[in-house]
């Protein structure tokens, strides 16, 4: 994790090196003023030499000076290294994300890859900036306090040693045991935010059944548990402050018995003694401040082990050593494919699937949830690859194509839509970012966007919000397949991707696609048989194997499933929805209060 | 910030009291050790050095008094740490018990208008500052107060002359602090919204990740990101830069004082200006110290009560919240039919309900829940501007199945809502078995209703605990029953601990099928007299929809219920269908009936484009 984190200083590492360098400046500045305080009480206050307290007072403000100077270059270095740290691991992490393969954003879930991207880093951030600027101040400016202590009086100094002995001891039990508590804490903060998410979620269930008092009361016992560890990490904790302070005070009072007598005896100067006591303090502090960080980095730990986990993620997909670019045609050809979303799950989600599809043909894909419908159209532009068995596109296996040549030659509409906040041409530019306005306006044709684009205030300029939520659903749709559109590909795949618009919009779209795109290879996907009826032949899946691929007709002849699904459809088990049906009513009143998202 | 001082002392007078005391115990004693020196060396060193025989005696016995006290301070600095750490985590858990004890009590339109990221964002990030500033910033705070004072007092008493120039290098101090501050402050604003709209970004991008992959849209994504990122390092920088260097100017302000001081203090002591002792000036420098360092501290501490209160301003809000109303009188009582026909208040669930309104003057009157449900003139509004419902007239027998049909914004699943007064309705009347629902109270009219949601919500716990939340006195056999009728137990005796198997993550570990069962089960455990029915769009593989069409079939018999339809077959076998269009009842009738009319519902049926 550390390796990996630290990797990620990148061009911030000569500020990293230098804010440690600076600091361990201003330290040597900060421990020498005492010394120099205590030359100038002797020298100068004591012997009433005002000369004296001129030179040595100009020695301090200089000093003074220079450690502002050493201590500003420092903060600055510091800030500039952790702020470009955090940057970096953004960067890192963040373009990574970029080449996940669908497996990979599977396994993540968006809200997660927010936080990792956002709090988590920001903790790292803040760590990384007490690493610069306390984790070398601490322990340089207490050794060389020790150092200073030496120098002055070698007998007294053994005292601080006894002292910090004792207390390197304690702290060191007292956080071994905090950290073992504070694992908890974080868990049972994981569990009290998960529960309450839950209860936000299923508001609607709670207050359907009544279930208020039950929910506050589960609540109640997980906040106390949490309360009751916290009080037990934090007592622990708290047991830092009087140890610290009777050894400091002990450390005072043996200085000054000893102190007295050596100073009495001529062997210490009375200035000697005062920086002592300054370099006591000094010392204990530093201890303090040492145990403090500990505490904080094993609190960010967990932070660089999330972001770690996703830089270090590798992409299940990535592109071929010697990638073809041109896909000489529309052929799709699947071999004996067998797929589990999950790598040696034995899950498969298919098996054993072999079609053949030549270029410009329309396939209909049909077939209960879970039959595997979406997952045949996802190995064909590579989104995911298969167990067992090859995909061909083109000719060739998909495994030799460069991914972006690929996936602009094989479109995809998926079945969970998204527009971006941007103007309804930028969303439309996601196909071609050099697409003319004209270009624009025919996929919108042929998709039957045009009619409701045009009606809208600003045409094509208007602005689409964040996730696409001002136009409904089935306007949604027919933008997004505009948008594949404009690739201009070969194969064209929509994952029930009209599943929202009325019927005789998905009639004029299907029209359109045979008579204006006559040679694109199209694989669609629907749940309606009415969508499929006229493709070219229909692929009947059921539990990831092909039952049937046929012609409508000879379908219902022959296929016992398909048989069933148009009975169930036409008579009993249908679709009876007014949503699917129309979706021009599309009213955000409704989906706020009725939508139970 | 004063109403949460407010909060956190109402439960913790006393604890406040002591620590408050134990605080000043701690800053004198801390102060007592600092003074400590000059008599050291002006009572005893200095003495001892001009006899010839020192005698060690009564310092020993003046270390002996020291050490005491020192250790008493030690004691009470341990116990107001320890008394602070009862202070704010049972604060802490009293928050968010308030919290969501009063979440619970809110009206859905509360969920319906701030997102969930809001909520829980209070529960996280806001409650965590409160408890920093609680625990830390408070104490500090007082503390640095209380030693301020203190060593001033000792100060002035030591030398005046002095003090003014302490007094005045203090002036400075806080002046660059608070200046320093400032600057820092703006730079953390522009961080923050820096930050937000990264977050903004990310959030966007990552849930359409699958969109900017399938368009190779990854360059131009990685683009974007970085030129927000830049941005969010940019501003970074510059908050934590001036905060960084805060503390060498104030630790460096410090040491200037401390020579200013020297030079000064020397020189009105050589120069005999004011009577000062050689101790009394070294004590003055270290009790300097003790003076300016609390200076920073408070000043720095300023930034995290800014933030804190901000966070206690966010949680009052929710907590400030109005709360669901509830008027009802009316409630909800088992009953059992006594020989002569009439109504008697029974303890055990007998199947048979009865409504109960109290007589303010002799017995209540029990009215027998049917389930008749009449909606008269109804009109809904969720802004109070805009009606979704105008003109609703409905009538539910008992024991009909009531279907709604119609498109999105229609208003099908307002109507279910203001059965169970999720929402209020504007105007009209809901009467349930001829009462007003306004005047059943809400907890009751709810427990009579069995709702089956359109999206499945589970919890954390076993098959069992969740079957349960339907009823939570049912025994394992009754939840058993209700699992067997509605068709769900066949699939949980097949999971690894049938029964017992833990769910988590809203049952992701299930199907959508297999959860939208285990909710049919929970409303079936509950055993209401009236159902509302979302069925699932989502749609589910064909053998499951059956197994859950029948599942729902078996919970209808003999209850009132109203169903929002997807389904032929459910709207078919219906005893009313409602036909609604943009909140307006525009057909009804049976299945016959309408396909008679040739209206809305016949071009639906058949399929015809409208």
């Amino acid at each position: 994790m550390i390796k990996t984190l630290a990797k990620h200083i990148g061009r911030y590492k000569w500020a990293s090196v230098l804010t440690p360098v600076f600091t361990s400046l201003e330290v040597v500045m900060e421990v020498l003023i005492p010394y120099v305080t205590a030359l100038l009480i002797d020298r100068g206050i004591n012997a009433s030499h005002m000369q004296n307290i001129y030179t040595y007072g100009a020695i301090m403000i200089g000093m003074a000076l220079l450690s502002l100077c050493f201590g500003i270059i420092a903060g600055r270095m510091a800030s500039y290294a952790s702020s470009g740290f955090a940057a970096n691991l953004r960067n890192a992490m963040y373009r990574n994300i970029q080449r996940f393969a669908f497996s990979d954003i599977d396994k993540y879930s968006t809200s997660g890859l927010v936080t990792r991207l956002t709090t988590d880093v920001t903790n790292l951030q803040n760590a990384f900036q007490q690493i610069l600027r306390v984790t070398v101040r601490a322990p340089f400016r207490m050794v060389s306090s020790i150092a200073m202590c030496f120098l002055i009086d070698d007998r007294l100094s053994l005292i601080f040693v006894v002292a910090l002995l004792i207390l390197s001891v304690v702290l060191f039990v007292i956080i071994r045991k905090v950290s073992v508590i504070f694992s908890k804490v974080f868990k049972q903060y994981d569990a009290l935010n998960g529960a309450v998410q839950e209860n936000v979620v299923g508001m609607r269930v709670v207050k359907a059944f009544v279930r208020e008092e039950f929910e506050k009361e589960k609540f109640g016992r997980a906040a106390y548990l949490l309360y009751k560890l916290n009080v037990k990490a934090e007592s622990l904790m708290a047991l830092n402050h009087p140890v610290m302070n009777l050894v400091t005070y002990g450390c005072i009072i043996a200085l000054s018995w000893w102190g007295a007598h050596f100073v009495v005896g001529g062997t210490l100067t009375t200035g000697e003694l005062t920086s002592l006591f300054t370099y006591v303090m000094s010392i204990l502090m530093s201890l303090m401040m040492l145990s403090m960080i500990f505490v904080m980095l094993t609190r960010s730990a967990a932070s660089g082990q999330r972001v770690a986990e996703v830089i270090n993620e590798q992409p299940d997909i990535v592109n071929p050593a010697n990638p073809k670019t041109s896909i000489a045609s529309g052929d799709v050809e699947f071999q004996n494919v067998s797929f589990a979303y999950r790598e040696g799950s034995g899950d498969y989600a298919l098996s054993d699937v072999s079609l053949k599809i030549s270029s410009g043909e329309t396939i209909g894909i049909i077939g209960g949830t879970g039959s595997g419908k979406s997952s045949v159209v996802s190995l064909v532009s590579r989104l995911y690859d298969t167990s067992k068995g090859s995909v061909l596109v083109g000719g060739e296996d998909v495994r030799n194509y460069d991914l972006t040549a690929l996936r602009n030659s094989v479109a995809v509409v998926l079945q969970k839509n998204t527009l971006f906040s941007g103007t309804i041409l930028d969303n439309l530019r996601w196909g071609n970012p050099d697409a003319t306005p004209e270009q624009c306006r025919q996929a919108c044709e042929i998709a039957c966007a045009h009619e409701f684009i045009i009606e809208m205030p600003q045409g094509y300029d208007t602005q689409i919000e964040q996730g696409g939520t001002n136009v409904s659903g089935g306007q949604r749709q027919r933008l997004c397949i505009a948008r594949a559109l404009l690739k201009n590909p070969q194969v064209l795949v929509l994952d029930d991707s009209t599943s929202a618009c009325d019927t005789s919009t998905d009639a004029r779209i299907q029209r359109a696609f045979r008579e204006q795109l006559p040679g694109v290879t199209k694989l669609i996907i629907a749940q309606r048989i009415s969508s499929v009826r006229d493709c070219d032949r229909i692929v009947v899946m059921d539990s990831g194997k092909v039952v049937g691929y046929d012609t409508h007709e000879n379908l219902l002849q022959s296929n016992e499933i398909y048989k069933e699904i148009c009975a169930i459809q036409t008579s009993e088990g249908g679709d009876f929805d007014f949503n699917r049906k129309k979706n021009s009513a599309a009213k955000p009143a409704e989906e706020k209060g009725g939508g139970q998202k | 910030m004063t109403r949460l001082l407010r909060y956190v002392l109402s439960n913790y007078r006393f604890s406040f009291v002591a620590v408050a005391v134990c605080i000043a115990v701690t800053a004198c004693t801390t102060l007592a050790s600092n003074l400590f020196i000059r008599t050291l060396i002006d009572d005893y060193i200095v003495p001892l050095t001009k006899v010839d025989n020192p005698e060690y005696d009564s310092l020993a016995k003046t270390l002996l008094v020291l050490g005491l006290i020192l250790t008493f301070g030690a004691a009470c600095s341990y116990a107001y740490n320890r008394i602070m750490i009862n202070v704010s985590q049972g604060t802490m858990l009293r928050l968010r018990r308030d919290m969501f004890g009063h979440m619970q009590s809110l009206p859905i339109r509360y969920f319906d208008t701030h997102s969930h990221g809001e909520i829980m964002s209070a529960y996280t990030n806001d409650v965590d500052t409160l408890r920093q500033m609680i625990s830390q910033s408070l104490p500090q705070a007082l503390n640095s107060v209380i030693t301020i004072v203190a060593t001033l007092c000792s100060m002035i008493v030591m030398s005046p002359w002095l003090t003014m120039v302490s007094l005045c290098l203090a002036g400075v101090m806080a002046f660059s602090t608070t200046k320093l501050g400032r600057v820092s402050r703006r730079h953390f604003v522009q961080q923050q919204k820096d930050l937000a709209t990264l977050n903004g970004y990310i959030e966007e991008m990552v849930s359409g990740q699958k969109v900017v992959k399938v368009f190779c849209h990854e360059e131009k994504a990685v683009e974007d990101f970085e030129r927000l990122n830049e941005n969010l390092r940019g501003s970074a920088h510059n908050a934590n830069r001036v905060a960084n260097i805060v503390m060498p100017v104030n630790g460096n302000l410090g040491n200037l004082g401390y020579v200013l001081l020297a030079v000064v203090g020397a020189a009105i002591s050589i120069g005999g200006y004011a009577e000062l002792s050689l101790g009394t000036l070294i004590a003055f420098l270290t009790l300097n110290k003790s003076f300016t360092q609390p200076i920073s501290q408070v000043s720095q501490q300023i930034n995290s009560i800014i933030t804190a209160a901000a966070g206690a301003e966010r949680i009052f809000n929710i907590l400030d919240e109005p709360s669901e109303t509830d008027n009802g009188k009316v409630t909800l009582v088992n009953a059992d039919v006594q020989a002569d026909g009439s109504l008697a208040e029974v303890e055990h669930r007998t199947g048979v309900w009865a409504w109960k309104r109290a007589e303010t003057d002799g017995d209540p009157i029990l009215t027998k829940v049917e389930g008749g449900v009449d909606f008269n003139m109804v009109d809904f509004s969720y802004d109070g501007v805009r009606l979704v419902l105008e003109d609703i007239v409905l009538k539910a027998m008992p024991e009909q199945k009531i279907a709604f049909v119609g498109g999105t914004g229609a208003g099908k699943t307002t109507i279910t809502n203001l059965i169970n007064r999720f929402y209020d309705i504007q105007d009209g009347k809901v009467l349930y078995d001829g009462i007003s629902i306004n005047d059943i109270s809400k907890p009751h009219l709810r427990r009579s209703l069995g709702m089956v949601l359109q999206e499945t919500h589970l919890f954390t716990g076993t098959v069992l605990d969740n079957i349960r939340y339907g009823r939570l006195d049912a025994t394992d056999e009754e939840c058993i029953a209700a699992a067997q009728l509605v068709n769900a137990h066949d699939f949980i005796r097949r999971l690894s601990d049938g029964y017992n198997t833990m769910l988590s993550g809203d049952g992701g570990n299930l199907s959508q099928g297999e959860r939208q069962l285990l909710a049919i089960a929970r409303a079936a455990v509950a055993d209401p007299p009236v159902l509302i029915l979302d069925e699932a769009t989502s749609s589910i593989d064909t053998r499951t929809e059956v197994i859950v069409q029948r599942g729902m079939d078996s919970l209808m018999k003999g209850r009132t219920t109203f169903v929002i339809a997807h389904r032929l077959s459910t709207v078919r076998n219906a005893d009313c269908i409602i036909v609604l269009e943009k909140g307006h009842v525009i057909e009804r009738g049976s299945h016959d009936e309408l396909l008679a009319l040739g209206g809305k519902y016949y071009h639906l049926f058949t399929g015809d484009g409208l």
